[in-house]
């Protein structure tokens, strides 16, 4: 389990976050949802140590991340995987060289092992037969699977996805949600989707925590989400023309 | 009045973090190779080009500027060695490769920072700054000293190339001026000034395209910074090399 205790983060006067404290469990795909600007990923990227936070702490399965040192800190990332906004691939190698990029930096397999790890990664993430493709040729939706396959190939106890469905025709939209949602029940990760897509709400979110102007508003789950009487939360749930009519 | 403090002080703890033993030899190996070729060998032809014909032209504006019938001839080959040896090649090469290499360094680490590759390096438990950095140092202090000292050669040989053409000085002549007075303590100087040169516009390229913020206008914005602050620091550092290694 992850948990963000009474966080707070500031950039210059800007109060970002304001003390965020949540839970996001083994097993489950836990949702951090809110508007854009919201402190989405301020909070994911403060949850990963890419931003040190100026209080509070966030412990992975009760280990203090906050006070570590680079050297513990090393050891706790080599138990996550990230899939970013962006996706993040390494524009200089391929398919292959990318997911097996970590494999190469932290572990002393054989490469035909390696090899097969990676084969069955991108197997797994319905790219077999892509290994020699360079990143430039690949679809929006090709490359979150790449990153995908790049997050998982060494295991990870924590998965954290930065809006994994942005720019994303809705059929593919809904493959990436389900391949996370797959992953994360197959292997009992503690995944972490930031999103405002919501469909993806509505599709997998076990646990759902609603953050509005740098504070968690609401938390539950999708089963909850349609019914609540919070106003800041329904403006969002209900955003679209679509949703609208749907209530309707 | 503090920014210049604090963007020195921002150096400083990068290059704690580049100057780490790499955490894993092999792929430092194969980094540093890549690099070997992309800034070294890729630049073999722009520095032959302009070594060349620079040499060519000390040699034309020495031998023209040269009407005292006291003065040997042989004095072109003489000033052609001396000032490709101690300044052209070592300074203004140097200055080029500012130009080529450098903006190359910070551009793709800048374009790495803004589409978040150095943070998936980061999440990786990978330590960037080395990763990306250290090859490229290690490279251009490697390989530049090579290509000054092709670039000393090909000034020389254009100086004679010139002379030979215009016949303006015989090749007698030429050959003689080269060989005059001859210390090879010029070419430890040259090379000297050329390491540290190597090392400024590598570490200071890097640090700018690393700290790029933002997006590709900020990409352009860093690429261009790390050029004229390299060249800055290679013109200041030169004059303090010069002083100490001459004076």
């Amino acid at each position: 389990m992850i948990e963000a205790g009474h966080i707070d983060k500031y950039f210059g006067e800007n109060h970002v976050l304001r003390d965020v404290s949540c839970k996001f469990y083994p097993g489950k795909t836990n949702l951090i949802i809110g508007q854009s600007g919201s402190g989405k990923t301020v909070l994911m990227k403060c949850l990963v140590g890419l931003y040190e936070v100026d209080s509070g702490q966030v412990s992975y399965d009760g280990r203090n991340f906050s006070v570590m040192n680079i050297g513990q800190r090393k050891e706790i990332r080599q138990e996550l995987g990230m899939l970013f906004q962006g996706a993040a691939l390494f524009d200089s190698m391929n398919v292959e060289e990318n997911v097996m990029f970590p494999l190469n930096m932290f572990t002393r397999k054989p490469m035909d092992e390696k090899l097969e790890r990676v084969n069955f990664v991108l197997k797994r993430v319905n790219l077999e037969n892509r290994n020699k493709l360079m990143t430039s040729e690949l679809s929006g939706g090709m490359k979150k699977r790449v990153a995908i396959a790049r997050a998982i190939v060494m295991n990870p106890k924590y998965l954290f996805c930065d809006e994994p469905n942005s720019g994303l025709d809705p059929i593919t939209s809904n493959l990436i949600d389900l391949l996370i949602q797959e992953l994360t029940y197959e292997y009992g990760i503690t995944t972490i989707v930031n999103t405002h897509d919501m469909n993806s709400v509505l599709s997998i979110g076990d646990s759902i925590e609603f953050i509005y102007q740098g504070q968690i508003w609401w938390s539950g789950n999708k089963e909850e989400i349609l019914h609540m009487g919070n106003k800041e939360l329904n403006d969002f749930v209900f955003g679209t023309e679509l949703t609208k009519r749907l209530r309707k | 009045m503090l920014r210049p403090i604090s963007t020195i002080g921002s150096y400083v703890l990068l290059m704690r973090r580049v100057f780490t033993r790499p955490q894993k030899g092999r792929l430092f190996w194969q980094a540093l190779l890549f690099e070997i070729d992309q800034l070294g060998v890729d630049s073999v032809g722009i520095v032959a080009f302009i070594s060349t014909f620079m040499g060519a032209v000390v040699a034309i504006q020495t031998a023209y500027n040269i009407d005292n019938p006291f003065i040997p001839m042989s004095m072109v080959g003489w000033t052609t060695r001396q000032s490709i040896i101690l300044e052209f090649s070592p300074t203004v090469i140097s200055l080029i490769l500012a130009g080529k290499v450098g903006s190359r360094i910070a551009s793709q680490i800048g374009t790495m920072r803004v589409t978040e590759q150095i943070d998936a390096l980061e999440i990786m438990g990978v330590n960037s700054a080395n990763y990306l950095i250290l090859p490229k140092v290690v490279a251009s202090v490697l390989i530049n000293p090579v290509l000054i000292v092709f670039s000393m050669w090909l000034g020389i040989i254009g100086g004679w190339g010139a002379m030979l053409f215009s016949k303006l000085v015989s090749t007698h002549d030429y050959i003689h001026g080269i060989q005059i007075d001859f210390q090879a303590y010029i070419i430890f100087y040259a090379l000297t000034k050329t390491i540290f040169f190597a090392f400024i516009i590598s570490t200071v390229s890097g640090y700018f395209g690393y700290q790029t913020q933002g997006g590709a206008l900020e990409v352009g914005q860093a690429s261009t910074k790390a050029v004229v602050v390299s060249s800055i620091v290679v013109i200041l550092f030169n004059l303090v090399l010069t002083q100490l290694l001459l004076g």
